[in-house]
């Protein structure tokens, strides 16, 4: 804490701002994983935190590290373009895969695969298969 | 006056993704099943690197910084492994 007393009003205030705003968005997302009721519903809350908390925490880190050292910033773009590049690919293959196992149990709650679409695979009116 | 706001912002913001990790790991714990774990795990690593990121600003370290692109890999790693076993029932096929 020696360094950021040092800091300008003008540039102290969009810090703590961003700050602030992106863990309250990592909590909400958080939270949305406690109370949501099914997974699928689930699978969407935590890219509250990937996008939004660590987009603007980066960004807070960025003008206050620019604004203090001069220091090139290159390790919160990385971590910012990583996590934009990552996340849906892992959710996806996260919803994908619960949906085979769903459908492997036949369960009630995923749509399953028609028999009209089996019957003509040109035409997959089900718009759902793996 | 600059002081206590930047104080306080950055330890407020610290004990509210110190909540989410709770949250997350509530999650991890309760489960009902095995997605819901995986999913609950990829939110505590990405929780883990905002605390280590908001480490970093508080003590201009840029090590944190390091260690923080670090665990966003391999947890994405981690992540594409779990979903991948759930699928197939084994990682390299």
């Amino acid at each position: 804490m020696t360094f950021l007393v040092d800091l300008p009003v003008w540039a102290a205030i969009p810090v703590c701002l961003l700050l602030l705003s992106g863990s309250a968005l990592t909590l909400a997302g958080a939270i949305g994983l406690v109370r949501f009721q099914s997974f699928y519903e689930r699978l969407h809350a935590p890219t509250l935190c990937t996008s939004g908390g660590v987009l603007l925490i980066a960004l807070s880190s960025m003008i206050a590290f620019g604004v203090l050292q001069n220091r090139w910033i290159v390790h919160e773009v990385l971590i910012v373009v990583f996590m934009i590049v990552t996340t849906p690919v892992t959710l996806m293959l996260l919803g994908q895969s619960a949906l085979y196992r769903d459908r492997a149990e036949k369960s009630a709650e995923v749509p399953r695969k028609t028999e009209t679409a089996k019957a003509d695979p040109g035409i997959d009116i089900s718009g759902n298969d793996i | 006056m600059t002081e206590l706001l930047i104080i306080w912002s950055v330890l407020v913001s610290q004990i509210m993704i110190a909540l989410a990790m709770v949250c997350a790991l509530y999650r991890v714990a309760k489960g009902p099943r095995a997605q819901d774990r995986i999913l609950g795990l990829d939110t505590v690593y990405i929780t883990a690197m905002l605390l280590l990121l908001t480490f970093g600003i508080r003590t201009a370290n840029v090590l944190y910084f390091e260690a923080a692109l670090t665990i966003a890999l391999l947890g994405f790693v981690s992540t594409i492994a779990f979903a991948k076993f759930l699928m197939r029932g084994e990682v390299i096929e």
